[in-house]
């Protein structure tokens, strides 16, 4: 047995590889996605007191703070058992919204786009967001841009960019906004609406050119889930859990997401540090499901948002039943939760009760337990607190968006593998699409380690019982 | 062209954070662009730590054996080598873990096996947790730190600035942990 090792896998918010393996023929049998990293919060937050949750998970990832300070704030409110006031929730909405802009442009345009816009068999050396900046400056400045507005959205509400933890607090947040904070928002706000328009429309002129990549990566079916308003509505912040099947049927509904651990388990493989959650009622490994943007899309009727529902009626189409299918169309997907955002926090800015003053339902311990569960950009995350009387944490459970994803992962670097990969005479291109779709999912491998020229490769020759026979750099 | 001074980035144990605060640098990162040439990051396609890199800017702590290794490689193939960051500089979150003895085992067991439905086992084809999580500078000899977490945009801009112009760097009154 022949394995092929891509690592780093690079151009994605974390640290995996992907090994490829080969039989005697040469021919690509199997990928496995394997996440490298491990810190230990589920553990390290034991001793700690529930008002410090939000402070030390928003160290889970730096890319996403925000959801974690959400999904950890809103297991506080469980855990104090106060609902926070409206003016806090459309201000945590607000911050939400910044986060989904600035992680979908991080992706887009920094991460994602060279690819697009250079070639994926363009110099290595150059195919990066330094190689776009030379090559697209202006292009590259609308990204970087929309990216800033996103970060200045959380820094503006919540002091700043990255780990505004002193913000967020059980019960709502610790200072209102300001007058002069909102109207600057509100000034940028017209060119990130013109930036998201201008990117979706290009993108959508590519798609024609994109037959292959959308029929050989991660093209499969599955079945999706994420957060759901009352009345089938893309959701973000709130609302409960819809799972639906790649055939547009409903599998299940308005699942409370404290009562996760009753229909997601969690498998364990011996070579990664992600773990695998399924679906508990069709079991492992056949109860695979994808989350994020295209999950929320496909379980999704409306957006709510008058630009961003023209779009989603157009996406629909894309599929069968309105569940578009291909790992590729996240990068779609993302664009137009793009547009809702930039729509919805003008609407958020626009509400009265944005600049309440009292922002926050004081409380102490009146619960042992709570669960926290907002969608991150990557999907649905979970956070699950047991604490004593004095508060004080006794057990941590968290699933991150990205580990939802995990199955699928390994299903679609498997497909893209067998496609391009051709051992007998390895280019760098080829690996390069391996590592393109799984760019498409966005991983957010920082949060899923929560718990914890040309391009060289290293071709390792093992044999059955996993000795090292031989290995090759070339 | 002039030679552009070649800048490394690495991403050890961390958040991605302090790399997010690097880009944080918006429009001054078209400006930078014009004066270094990116020649190992997250944020590009290099797989391996290229020789003489002038300056490298780390962040993360050193929690696995392979982050020892990657660490140890790059510090021989750079002149200046920058700990980017609370991790980076004390271990800061990511050593939280150090409060137990037998840390990496107490970490691994409650993620894989207590709180796993199926096959519940400890990974072994991965990378050996170290027992205890380090900062760069026990593990190599490091030559500037940014503490913060992350470090503000303005203060990674103000470093890169100096170096680049050959002036020195002076961090009083313009960083802080945390």
């Amino acid at each position: 047995m022949k394995e092929i090792v891509i690592n780093p896998i690079t151009r994605i918010e974390g640290h995996a590889k992907v090994t490829i393996f080969l039989d005697e023929e040469s021919r690509v049998t199997d990928a496995r996605f394997q996440i490298i990293d491990f810190r230990g919060f589920e553990k390290f937050c034991e001793g700690r007191p529930y008002y410090e949750m939000p402070k030390i998970t928003s160290r889970s990832c730096g890319i996403c703070p925000v959801s974690h300070l959400l999904a950890s704030a809103k297991a506080c409110d469980e855990i104090v058992s106060v609902k926070p006031p409206r003016s806090a929730m459309l201000l945590r909405r607000l911050m939400h919204m910044g986060q989904m802009i600035q992680s979908h442009a991080l992706n887009f345009f920094h991460l994602s786009a060279p690819d697009f816009l250079l070639g994926m068999d363009y110099d290595p050396a150059q195919r990066n967001v330094f190689g776009l900046i030379e090559k697209q400056p202006e292009l590259a400045r609308q990204g970087i841009r929309l990216r800033k507005f996103g970060q200045e959205i959380i820094e503006n509400v919540a002091g700043r960019k990255i780990h505004s933890s002193d913000w967020i607090v059980p019960g709502g947040a610790a200072w209102p906004l300001t007058q002069e904070h909102r109207d600057y928002l509100l000034s940028n706000l017209p060119e990130a609406l013109t930036t998201t328009l201008q990117t979706l429309a290009m993108f959508k002129s590519w798609l024609s050119g994109c037959t292959e990549q959308v029929e050989t990566y991660g093209d499969f079916p599955s079945m999706y889930m994420g957060l759901i308003t009352a009345d089938g509505g893309l959701e973000m912040y709130d609302g409960n859990i819809r799972i639906v099947d790649n055939n547009g049927n409903i599998v299940a509904d308005q699942l409370s997401p404290n009562k996760y651990a009753e229909f997601i388990g969690e498998a364990v493989e011996p070579w990664s540090f992600m773990k695998f959650p399924f679906y508990k009622p069709i079991g492992y490994p056949d109860g695979m499901y994808r989350v994020g943007a295209l999950a929320r899309l496909n379980i999704s009727s409306k957006c709510g948002t008058p630009l961003a529902d023209e779009e989603l009626k157009q996406f629909k189409k894309l599929g069968k039943n309105g569940i578009v299918q291909s790992t590729f169309h996240y990068h779609y997907a993302r664009l137009i939760e793009a547009l809702f955002c930039v729509e919805k926090t003008k609407e958020l800015l626009e509400d009265p009760e944005i600049m309440a003053e009292r922002v926050c339902n004081k409380a102490y311990v009146n619960n042992s337990e709570g669960v926290g569960v907002a969608e991150a950009p990557r999907g649905t995350l979970i956070h699950h607190y047991k604490v004593d009387k004095q508060g004080i944490v006794t057990k941590v459970n968290m699933i991150i968006a990205t580990e939802h994803n995990n199955l699928a992962y390994n299903k679609a670097v498997t497909q893209v593998a067998k496609k391009y990969v051709k051992a007998e005479k390895l280019q760098e291109g080829m690996l390069n699409r391996v590592e393109s779709v799984v760019r498409s999912f966005d991983p957010c491998l920082s949060c899923a380690t929560h718990m914890v020229g040309q391009m060289p490769l290293e071709i390792q020759l093992v044999d059955n019982q996993g000795n090292l026979l031989d290995r090759k750099t070339r | 062209m002039v030679n552009k001074v070649r800048v490394a980035t690495i991403w050890l144990s961390g958040c991605a954070g302090c790399h997010m605060s690097f880009l944080d640098q918006d429009e001054a990162l078209l400006e930078i662009a014009n004066q270094i040439q990116l020649v190992y990051s997250p944020i590009m396609d290099a797989k391996v730590f290229p020789e003489d890199v002038d300056v490298t800017l780390i962040e993360g702590a050193v929690a696995n054996e392979d982050q020892e290794e990657t660490l140890k490689f790059a510090r021989e193939r750079t002149k200046i080598l920058i700990s980017l960051g609370d991790c980076a500089v004390t271990g800061n979150v990511t050593a939280l873990r150090n409060a137990w003895t037998d840390s990496a085992k107490e970490v691994l067991n409650r993620a894989y096996v207590e709180t796993a439905d199926v096959q519940p086992q400890i990974p072994t084809d991965v990378p050996t947790l170290l027992p205890k999580v380090l900062p760069l500078h026990e593990v190599v000899k490091v030559d500037f730190y940014i503490p913060g977490c992350p470090p503000p945009a303005g203060l990674i801009n103000y470093v890169i600035s100096q170096l680049l112009r050959g002036l020195p760097v002076s961090m009083e009154g313009k960083s802080k942990y945390g």
